[in-house]
């Protein structure tokens, strides 16, 4: 169900060129252990420090908690938001200014404290390219979709027609007259 | 594939190629008439569709820049994408979801029925409900509909089952997997449909009809069709007796063009058909072609739309299925006790992720906010589908501050909610609330309208020239051989998804267009 070349990770390995790195190991009993090429992963930054890519790294966390959800699905999302700052120099100077304005202790405060401090800045470009960026990436990834339960295209397999695409029980089934009969 | 030369003024020239331009490329032809058919996008092929749906948006939609204005959701839900359709071979039929009820009977009498509602431009249309219903016929057998003529329903998914129950415990009886141009078994050609849903990002089986694989290939086997694609209409010309003579389009690589014609159908939807008829603007026409009647633009209909999204405990995994299979149609009447006029479809809706937190919740962001998608293999959908209030100032002008990307001033929509509008919308929710809730729903999330998928008016039909762009047949009052071919000419929304009502008119506008060209009157 899953393929991992689609994982957008680099393998754990030593970076040249990156100004700093975020790294985290999946959890051993987690399904996605399966999923990703090596349970080590690193997304190399191009364009933030390693205390830049925390607090951005917290601020998706704070924009959309999932408990549950792997830290790596996050760091998909920094990765495309620091890759997009590595290709603008306006872009990135933005993004740290932004960053900057969360204070310097935003990655280590609680939740609480992270929710307020964004509340105070919801109605800058800022916030809202992150937030915009988070749902774009978050919510569009094999990891994702294994938390969230979406099994996303099956048309390589048939089509959900004998793979559940009416195998509710919990309520009444549908009289002939409201629907239609299975074809074949 | 016929190629026609530049100055062969004896083809019917087509600008558009989805339900309507489609449609009429195949109609024309078929009857021995030549035809150019002007497309702005690519040609994809089953293929070719993307499965991924970022990647399928950005390979279908029309993304040419525009602007806008008005209290309408679209203006703060998707500020720089209004409108929702396609620049593909094959227009908004390729990602069209299908849904193809008929307006009712009341409909097409909106002023008669509904009286003078202030501050909305109503009318009733210029065409008998008999005479619409028979060509209504005639397209739902051409295009393959469930549940009528003899077809059957489309199975009940998951997520019409959530529907049903609730839809069935409030009282409603009209309640279906709706009416829908999809095989439900291989036919003419086509697969069936194995409910993969991704209705919206192309179908890949084809079951679904879309003038991509149904119309244009049989134009093009008449060896009539000469099918121009990634060519762009700037403008029409008129000869010196006022009748239009030659479009000027720019192809793929940016070269201008002339094509000469007898008679040329305006098809790209009431956003792009009305921009490209006011940029034909000349000394003898200088508010545009065929607005002598300052009604090119004006009555700008889209549909009040909204999701309501029921949150169960148990699991529902709506993106299983056909995209639209079911509607409430119980509440598509005239009853002005509910406090509105007009009436509304509830149907049948799921979005994937990552849609459904972008485009189909509410703004938010935080715990709240993420707690609905925690829930996403728990929810069940449907889509509010009402009747908007068409207005003299809901239009389509030449934008004064964007252009595209050849210069040329891009279409901006400016549109005001109606009051009616919003209490429609109002009642609509309260209902559909309440369906999910009748059958143990933890939560209901309603959310605002999103980007305009259903463009109608701005070229409506009327008997009187002043009061209207077209005759009865699509036919403009002022340039007897410009024809409008698509949604533009609705001249009230009813609450009818327009793709059957487009189709239906088109192919009325054909059989008419071939009369008067045998009569020498075109």
């Amino acid at each position: 169900m899953i393929d991992e070349k689609r994982i957008p990770l680099d393998r754990r390995r030593f970076m040249r060129a990156a100004t700093g790195a975020l790294t985290g190991v999946v959890a051993a009993l987690s399904p996605l252990a399966a999923l990703v090429p090596s349970r080590a992963w690193a997304v190399e930054l191009g364009a933030l420090n390693d205390s830049q890519g925390e607090a951005l790294m917290a601020m998706i966390q704070t924009i959309s908690p999932h408990d549950g959800l792997d830290p790596v699905a996050y760091a998909l999302v920094v990765s495309a938001l620091d890759k997009d700052a590595a290709g603008s120099p306006a872009g990135k100077s933005d993004l740290i200014a932004g960053l900057a304005s969360l204070g310097a202790d935003f990655a280590s405060s609680a939740e609480a404290v992270r929710v307020e401090r964004l509340r105070n800045i919801e109605q800058t470009a800022f916030f809202q390219g992150v937030r915009v960026k988070t749902l774009l990436v978050l919510y569009n990834n094999p990891i994702a979709f294994a938390h969230f339960g979406y099994e996303g295209e099956v048309f390589s397999k048939g089509g959900y027609l004998y793979r559940g695409f009416n195998d509710l029980h919990w309520l009444p089934e549908v009289p002939l007259e409201a629907s239609g009969p299975m074809p074949g | 594939m016929a190629r026609f030369a530049f100055d062969d003024d004896s083809v019917a020239l087509i600008i558009g190629s989805g339900a309507g331009g489609g449609t009429m490329a195949h109609e024309l032809t078929r009857r021995g008439v030549s035809v150019v058919l002007l497309e702005a996008g690519g040609r994809q092929s089953l293929d070719s569709f993307s499965q991924d749906p970022g990647a399928a948006f950005g390979q279908l939609t029309w993304l040419d820049p525009r602007s806008q204005s008005g209290s309408w959701d679209a203006a703060k839900t998707s500020p720089t994408l209004p409108a929702w359709h396609c620049k593909t071979l094959g227009g908004t039929t390729v990602h069209w979801t299908a849904a193809t009820p008929r307006l009712q009977r009341y409909e097409i009498r909106a002023r008669s029925t509904y009286g003078n509602v202030g501050g909305a431009s109503l009318v009733d249309w210029p065409i008998e409900y008999d005479e619409l219903k028979r060509w209504y016929v005639v397209a739902e057998k051409r295009m393959g509909v469930t549940r009528r003529h003899g077809l059957p329903g489309m199975p009940a998914s998951n997520n019409f089952k959530v529907m049903y129950a609730g839809a069935r415990k409030l009282g409603y009886k009209r309640v279906h997997t709706n009416y829908l141009a999809i095989n439900t078994k291989a036919r003419e050609g086509r697969s069936g449909c194995i409910q993969q849903g991704f209705c919206v990002q192309g179908c890949k089986t084809g079951a679904k009809w879309s003038t991509l694989y149904t119309e244009i290939p049989r134009a093009e086997a008449t060896g009539k069709l000469d099918l121009r694609t990634q060519c762009f209409a700037t403008r029409i010309e008129h000869d010196a007796q006022g009748r239009a003579s030659a479009v000027v389009y720019r192809d793929g690589s940016g070269a201008e063009h002339r094509q000469e014609a007898r008679l040329i159908c305006v098809a790209g939807n009431s956003i792009e058909t009305a921009r490209l008829l006011l940029l034909s603007e000349s000394a003898r026409f200088p508010n545009g072609l065929a607005n002598g009647s300052d009604q090119l633009g004006r009555n700008y209909c889209h549909h009040m739309t909204s999701f309501v999204w029921g949150v169960f405990d148990k699991p529902v995994y709506s993106w299983r299925g056909v995209t639209l299979a079911g509607v409430v149609e119980d509440e598509n009447i005239f009853d002005p006790t509910r406090g509105f006029v007009g009436g509304y479809h509830l149907e049948l809706v799921t979005l994937d992720l990552p849609t459904m937190p972008l485009v189909g919740l509410p703004y938010g962001w935080g715990r709240d906010f993420a707690s609905v998608i925690d829930n996403y293999r728990n929810i069940a959908g449907m889509l509010i589908n009402g009747e908007d209030m068409p207005r003299a100032d809901n239009r389509v002008t030449l934008s004064k501050t964007v252009k595209d990307g050849s210069g040329l001033p891009a279409a901006h929509i400016h549109c005001d909610e109606h009051p009616n509008d919003l209490a429609l919308r109002a009642h609509a929710r309260q209902q559909g609330s309440k369906i999910y809730e009748a059958v143990g729903a933890q939560r209901v999330v309603l959310s605002p309208g999103s980007a305009a998928t259903h463009q109608m008016g701005t070229a409506r039909m009327s008997h009187d020239p002043a009061l209207g762009v077209t005759n009865p047949y699509g036919r403009t009052h002022e340039i007897p051989n410009l024809f409008v071919s698509d949604g533009s000419v609705l001249p009230t929304p009813g609450a009818a998804n327009p793709t059957l009502t487009i189709v239906a008119l088109v192919l009325r506008q054909a059989d008419h267009i071939v009369e008067e060209m045998a009569a020498g009157r075109v």
